[in-house]
């Protein structure tokens, strides 16, 4: 069991949990990942990047978008609830050392993820351009804390309400350009995104690491559910990965199986939105 | 033809009242009729989850019990991987003696109620067996198994469930990672003498293969339950949600955190694939997986569980062992409606347990032998729809003995299908090997131990399917036992 300590609402479905877990805290290195199940009997195991951690107060950080039946349980919990089961962390580190420059690509709640491995890349050496993409203003989440880590930050919008109207895939094509280019990229999104991102960098060069978050059950190398297709050879995200490199993995597979109960989720999604709205008018009431 | 475990009762009596009080010859006692499994019927249980075999009733267990010989040589117990006294316990029967019975398997085997139900006993103990080899039929052997697992629900039924006797304690702490038959084992005979044990397990519910593994209707998750229970009451300790590796090397185990000993036994890893063209398409799964979902994520209770599992119509199960069997009757049970068995040898070489493959065929799955996929073909959407086959003969014996399976040439049919489970067995699990270096595995990625269990490293023994590669229940609980008595000679 262990226990919410902070809830913070980003934008209109995006939460950010600091829970306790201090082995995990302690252990944990940036581009790992946790498993998360509700309820020992029923609930399902999904997988979710730690964000941060604190070994001192025993606590790690995880920022989650209320989408499916777990996630929108998670976002009903408070301070001082309790998660019954938390497995981590999981999945190899990031490869962190002094490249040179790196350009850290963080689509939607991607930027989540990204900010440990942005923050160990500036604290090894390098110089670190962080591009945040988003589809409006309001969605845009860990501004201030890429702006302290980060050597240039360039936001992105698609409605142009904050920073630059374009996808992120343009400044990252400007940055390839450049003389000296990147000596690094990674890009970490949603899936669509990070396979522009490897698919712009991919004529420059640029090695491109990507992170996925695939369908898991266990999380431990047991069940194979996670696999996808990297350079022709199958690999398992939760023990090869999670990060793999963007100029070979088959993103078009992995979205098709990410998509592998799609009805059954659009169900849960449906039934998870009115439940929500039914709780908030009793609240209201 | 069905025949119920009322009849199935009824005709023991008739056969009782004649033989009870009689002292029997060993050419009468071979004539007694081999006592059948009474098992729910196949129409009524392709709709439920519950346990297919009844257990035989206390008539049927008197009646079988005088099949045995009570052999001097006793054969069978060569054949058993843990030298269970068997005729001492089938005599105990006889007897009417089940409290003796029990306790006579309980000297050699922890888990009584597990194996009677789980174990290959017809290429064990009643492969062997004398009566077998009279009729020149290892299927008309003394029904061994379940005359075990019988006394073993005896016991469960009678809440005579007894704690086993714990040492004083030593204040000394062992490391026991995985909570399935070799982790129990172990974690209970070494709580046994006196030892702190804390049990790792990596999911939210122990019992390894037992929970997540073997489906409901073949091993109950409440005798799992129950066993892990008497295990909490020897004081050991359960700690879910740990992957050790992850959450902790196996070092810092040793190193800081005061454990004397490690005992690995973390089962079975990466599932196997075909290695064909489709294998990654949308409804194509490993059985670890379309297990793990329907038993451990209870996924079969489809308004309730938050797991979802595929909707099959038309499955095809690839594989010949009991993981294929169990896949394929889930399948069938979760409403799929045409579910198929592709194995490339035949049914000889099939490694299932016999009785698996008979309560198969009684479900209506289908098999299709000398058979494999080449091919796994998929629709616009990324969606299995069909999947080539290719037909095979058998030709020379193999290193393993069983005659070599050769492809027909120009064989290939395509054959419909929406679901494809692969349970052609596992790889070893990389996580221990890639964070603890100095741990030597073979080239399949099994631990390299000695013939106490012994690793490459101090103080670290591993037993189970980690270091056999794809086994048994009974092997796996045998190799705990045995890491277990090195660890306490150690200590």
């Amino acid at each position: 069991m262990n226990k919410i300590l902070l809830k913070k609402q980003l934008s209109d479905d995006v939460f950010m949990m600091k829970i306790e877990a201090p082995h995990i805290a302690e252990e944990r290195k940036p581009g790992q990942f946790v498993i998360l199940q509700l309820d020992t009997d029923f609930g399902e195991r999904i997988p979710l990047t730690i964000a941060d951690a604190d070994p001192k107060e025993g606590s790690v950080t995880i920022i989650y978008q209320a989408v499916g039946n777990t996630t929108h349980r998670l976002s009903t919990l408070n301070v001082g609830d309790k998660i019954q089961n938390l497995l981590g962390p999981l999945g190899q580190p990031t490869h962190i050392k002094n490249f040179g420059s790196v350009v850290c690509v963080g689509g939607g709640i991607g930027v989540a993820p990204l900010h440990p491995i942005a923050k160990a890349l500036k604290q090894a050496g390098n110089h670190v351009t962080v591009i945040i993409g988003a589809r409006n203003k309001d969605l845009i989440i860990l501004e201030e804390e890429m702006k302290a880590i980060a050597d240039e930050l360039i936001i992105c919008t698609d409605d142009g309400s904050k920073g630059r109207k374009d996808l992120v895939t343009a400044p990252l094509k400007e940055l390839c350009e450049k003389n000296p280019k990147p000596d690094l990229a990674v890009a970490i999104g949603p899936p669509v995104m990070m396979k522009f991102a490897s698919l712009t960098t991919k004529p420059y060069g640029v090695h491109t690491v990507v992170s996925l978050n695939t369908i898991m059950v266990d999380g431990t190398g047991m069940c194979g559910g996670c696999r996808v297709t990297v350079g022709g050879e199958t690999r398992f995200v939760c023990v090869d990965g999670p990060e793999f490199d963007g100029h070979l993995v088959d993103f078009d597979n992995m979205m098709l199986r990410l998509g592998s109960y799609k009805a059954k989720e659009e169900e849960d999604h449906h039934k998870c939105h009115l439940d929500l709205q039914i709780e908030q008018l009793q609240k209201n009431s | 033809m069905h025949i119920s475990a009322e009849e199935l009762k009824k005709n023991a009596q008739l056969i009782l009242s004649e033989i009870k009080d009689k002292s029997l010859s060993n050419k009468e006692r071979t004539a007694i009729p081999l006592q059948e499994m009474p098992a729910q019927d196949p129409k009524i249980r392709i709709n439920n989850m519950e346990e297919v075999a009844q257990g035989y009733s206390r008539e049927q267990a008197l009646v079988e019990s005088r099949r045995c010989l009570q052999c001097a040589s006793a054969p069978c117990v060569e054949g058993c991987p843990v030298q269970i006294n068997i005729p001492g316990f089938i005599k105990a029967i006889e007897e009417e003696n089940f409290e003796k019975s029990i306790g006579v398997i309980k000297e050699a085997s922890l888990l009584p109620s597990i194996c009677g139900r789980v174990c290959p006993q017809e290429s064990q103990c009643q492969e062997k067996c004398t009566v077998g080899k009279i009729f020149k039929d290892p299927n008309k052997s003394v029904s061994i198994g379940r005359l075990e697992r019988f006394v073993a629900d005896w016991e469960a039924s009678e809440a005579k469930r007894s704690i086993p006797e714990i040492k004083p304690s030593t204040g000394k702490k062992v490391a026991v990672i995985g909570s399935g038959p070799a982790g129990i084992t172990a974690a209970a005979d070494i709580a046994k003498e006196g030892h702190e044990v804390v049990v790792f397990e990596a999911f939210h519910k122990p019992g390894g293969v037992m929970i997540y593994g073997i489906p409901e209707f073949r091993l109950p998750k409440k005798i799992v339950e129950d066993e892990i229970e008497t295990l909490k009451k020897m004081n050991v300790t359960i700690k879910q949600n740990f992957l050790v590796g992850r959450s902790r090397t196996l070092k810092d185990l040793l190193e800081k955190d005061g454990f004397s000993a490690v005992f690995i036994g973390t089962g079975a890893g990466l599932p196997k694939f075909m290695g064909i063209e489709g294998e990654n398409l949308v409804g194509v799964f490993s059985a670890n997986e379309y297990l793990t979902r329907s038993n451990l994520m209870k996924a079969y209770k489809k308004d309730t569980a938050a797991t979802p599992i595929y909707p099959s119509k038309k499955v095809m199960v690839f594989g010949g062992g009991n993981v294929a069997m169990d896949a394929a009757r889930t399948a069938i049970r979760l409403g799929a409606e045409e579910v198929s068995i592709v194995y490339r040898r035949t049914e000889a070489e099939m490694p299932a347990r016999i009785e698996e493959v008979a309560h198969a065929k009684e479900e209506g799955i289908k098999f299709r032998l000398l058979e494999n996929a080449s091919k796994i073909i998929g629709d616009e959407k990324g969606r299995v729809k069909a999947v080539e086959l290719v037909t095979f003969e058998l030709g020379e014996p193999d290193a393993s003995g069983r005659r070599r399976p050769v492809q027909v040439k120009g064989s290939e049919h395509v054959v419909e299908a929406d679901t494809v489970i692969v349970a052609i067995g596992n790889e070893s699990n990389p996580l221990i090997k890639q964070t603890t270096q100095e741990l030597e595995v073979n080239k399949y990625g099994n631990i390299i131990v000695d013939e106490n269990c012994k690793t490459s490293m101090d103080r670290v023994y591993a037993g189970g399917d980690i270091v056999l590669g794809a086994a048994t229940v009974i092997l796996a609980m045998g190799e705990g036992r045995k890491a277990a008595a090195a660890i306490n000679k150690l200590l």
